[in-house]
């Protein structure tokens, strides 16, 4: 019941419920992972797949992910570590020289929300810096976002400086923003490519299955 | 071969032929190019154009020597560097200083420059609001501006609000607006001889006679941010709409006051965050659309033309885009659907776009002749259409710029 609740306030962004609700769940003896999984996130997912469906918006989004993240510092200290499953290890960054974020955000907040770890190397990293972090990460996906037509490129020269580095087998690359286009991926050896946010969880998932 | 008034005179018709919806001569082009002219004359840097606009001459005459459009771009794009450094703006990141790389375009970052919990205060009083806290916010060099209130000269206050001057920080600060307005002027003169010279050498009239935000976006660039205002739909939805009536009241007046009587009516507005992904239609109806709408026709109404610029996807909106006079408004589109966009808005507005960015950086030559053709096929039947790229141009092929004017000249003639 209470978890049902817990879900319910993340998908309708309710904050404060999410704040009360956690403690009353802890005193309750309820399980905290459950509170979790099936309460916190799965309110998290519902929330995805409606926004999938163009039900919801960003707007809509952007406050389950608030009441989510208030509910997760709760219970920070009382998950027992490792018992999480994680659908995958994603490492995601806006390429060299270009500082838009927003379209970044919102697909790593779609992919923490579909169960992905995501290592978040913010904007303006070097083609240097994200074979390094695939070198130590060693995650399933690296997903780029590149805003310009000058930038854009950059997400070519990371593909081949990943074959180059010898890190390019397992992994799965995924690109995205204004400019890019399905054709482009194609061209550039990238293996997918998705116009949106909840396009981008879905890819992600296909491309680990 | 017709003279440069001549050409000037054509350029200026045809454009406003396909405003008011009668086919002209021939498609009217009016691309907005960025950093294209840079990258195309290769000589210069845009790092070197913003530390010196008057290098733009050159750069702009090379492009405009192959190229004439039927609007043309004075070289506003590139601003100067030393107006930047007066103020110390904080909410740009430029070649040289913040990238590396020199020859990059400068980029907009956000900020919170207003928090949620100061709405009341700016309602109440935005001049004041943003004399103490939003222009110290966003221009490191004019902090002492928050120590500055006339409100309370009034009777005997008047000692106590003019020795706030005497501070180091107000005076270090209004020193800066003193050298930071010279060098704005200066560089407005430097823009409107460039556009006299556009004309006489080349009959190019200039692209605008000033630019505009959607108030939502006004709000939500400079004072808010992007993930901030839209969460304010839910957190503070009475007070943005306040605030968005406000800051509406404002830029109308500012608009008609400050782009009448220039060479050409045309206004840019540039539109950011209504967006089909971003709000719903019910938030959009709510939020967006009213105030954008009020602006659009107050302006076109003062018999100036809207422009407006459409940023990202708007497929879900063209139900609510004919609400405005009738042939008096441009739309002019990133990323949509054109027979839709047709369809929606033919016989009502003039519409603009979309030649893909990525057809023109990417794409063959062949493809970007098919792309424009497709286009004049789809659109320019009924008169109301012009030409422009999906978004602003950045490292373009030049041959495929080439095609797309030579395309246009031939295939877009009546």
């Amino acid at each position: 019941m209470i978890l049902e609740e817990l879900a319910i306030a993340v998908e309708t962004g309710d904050m404060k419920k999410v704040q009360a609700l956690i403690p009353q769940g802890l005193a309750d003896g309820v399980d905290p992972q459950d509170l979790l999984d099936k309460g916190l996130l799965a309110g998290m997912a519902a929330l995805g797949a409606r926004f999938k469906a163009g039900e919801v918006f960003v707007p809509e989004v952007l406050i389950a992910a608030r009441a989510l993240n208030a509910g997760t510092v709760l219970l920070k200290d009382k998950l027992v570590a490792g018992q999480s499953v994680s659908k995958g290890k994603v490492v995601i960054a806006t390429v060299s020289g270009d500082l838009h974020d927003i379209g970044k955000n919102l697909v790593l907040m779609m992919l923490e929300s579909t169960g992905f770890e995501v290592i978040d190397l913010g904007v303006d990293v070097p083609v240097e810096a994200v074979v390094e972090a695939v070198r130590e990460n060693k995650p399933d996906i690296l997903a780029m976002s590149a805003l310009l037509t000058t930038t854009m490129a950059f997400q070519k020269d990371i593909v081949e400086a990943l074959k180059v580095a010898g890190l390019r087998d397992g992994l799965k690359i995924m690109i995205g923003g204004a400019p890019v286009t399905q054709d482009f991926c194609d061209n550039i050896g990238a293996d997918s490519y998705s116009p949106d946010a909840p396009g981008a969880a879905d890819a992600a998932l296909a491309l680990l299955s | 071969m017709p003279n440069t008034q001549e050409l000037y005179d054509a350029r200026i018709k045809r454009v406003a032929d396909a405003v008011q919806l009668i086919e002209p001569d021939r498609i009217p082009i009016v691309p907005v190019f960025q950093a294209f002219p840079v990258y195309y004359m290769n000589k210069w840097t845009i790092q070197d154009l913003m530390k010196d606009y008057h290098k733009c001459t050159e750069v702009y005459d090379h492009l405009y020597d192959h190229f004439q459009p039927d609007l043309g771009w004075d070289p506003i794009l590139f601003y100067p560097v030393n107006y930047m450094e007066t103020t110390g703006i904080n909410w740009f990141r430029w070649p040289g200083k913040h990238f590396d790389n020199s020859n990059v375009m400068y980029q907009y970052i956000e900020g919170e420059y207003m928090k949620g919990d100061e709405y009341p205060e700016a309602i109440r009083d935005m001049t004041k609001f943003m004399m103490n806290k939003w222009i110290p916010r966003s221009f490191s060099k004019l902090s002492g501006l928050a120590k500055v209130d006339f409100r309370n000269s009034m009777w005997f206050g008047h000692m106590g609000a003019f020795a706030a001057f005497s501070d180091p920080e107000v005076q270090e600060s209004f020193k800066a607006l003193f050298k930071a307005g010279q060098e704005l002027m200066d560089w407005f003169i430097y823009l409107g001889e460039y556009q006299a010279h556009m004309k006489e050498k080349y009959g190019i009239p200039p692209l605008y006679a000033g630019f505009a935000y959607a108030p939502f976006d006004m709000i939500g660039d400079s004072l808010r941010g992007t993930k901030e205002i839209l969460m304010d739909m839910y957190d503070h939805p009475d007070e943005l709409l306040e605030l968005i009536e406000v800051a509406t009241d404002f830029a109308i007046q500012d608009t008609i006051a400050g782009s009448s009587g220039k060479a050409t009516p045309y206004v840019w507005y540039w539109l950011h965050k209504g967006v089909d992904d971003f709000m719903s239609k019910a938030q959009f109806e709510k939020f967006y659309w009213p105030s954008l709408r009020r602006y659009i026709t107050a302006v076109a109404d003062a018999g100036l033309t809207p422009v407006i610029y459409v940023e990202g996807s708007y497929n879900h909106r063209l139900e609510y885009l004919s609400e405005v006079p009738k042939g008096k408004v441009v739309y002019d589109f990133e990323y949509i659907d054109m027979a839709a966009a047709k369809k929606a808005l033919g016989g009502h507005s003039c519409i603009m776009g979309n030649v893909p960015a990525y057809t023109l950086s990417y794409g063959s030559k062949q493809d970007t002749i098919d792309c424009v053709k497709s286009l004049i096929d789809t659109c320019a039947p009924g008169g109301g259409y012009i030409l422009d790229t999906g978004t602003m141009i950045d490292d373009a092929k030049p041959e495929n710029i080439e095609a797309m004017f030579e395309t246009v000249y031939t295939y877009g003639k009546r």
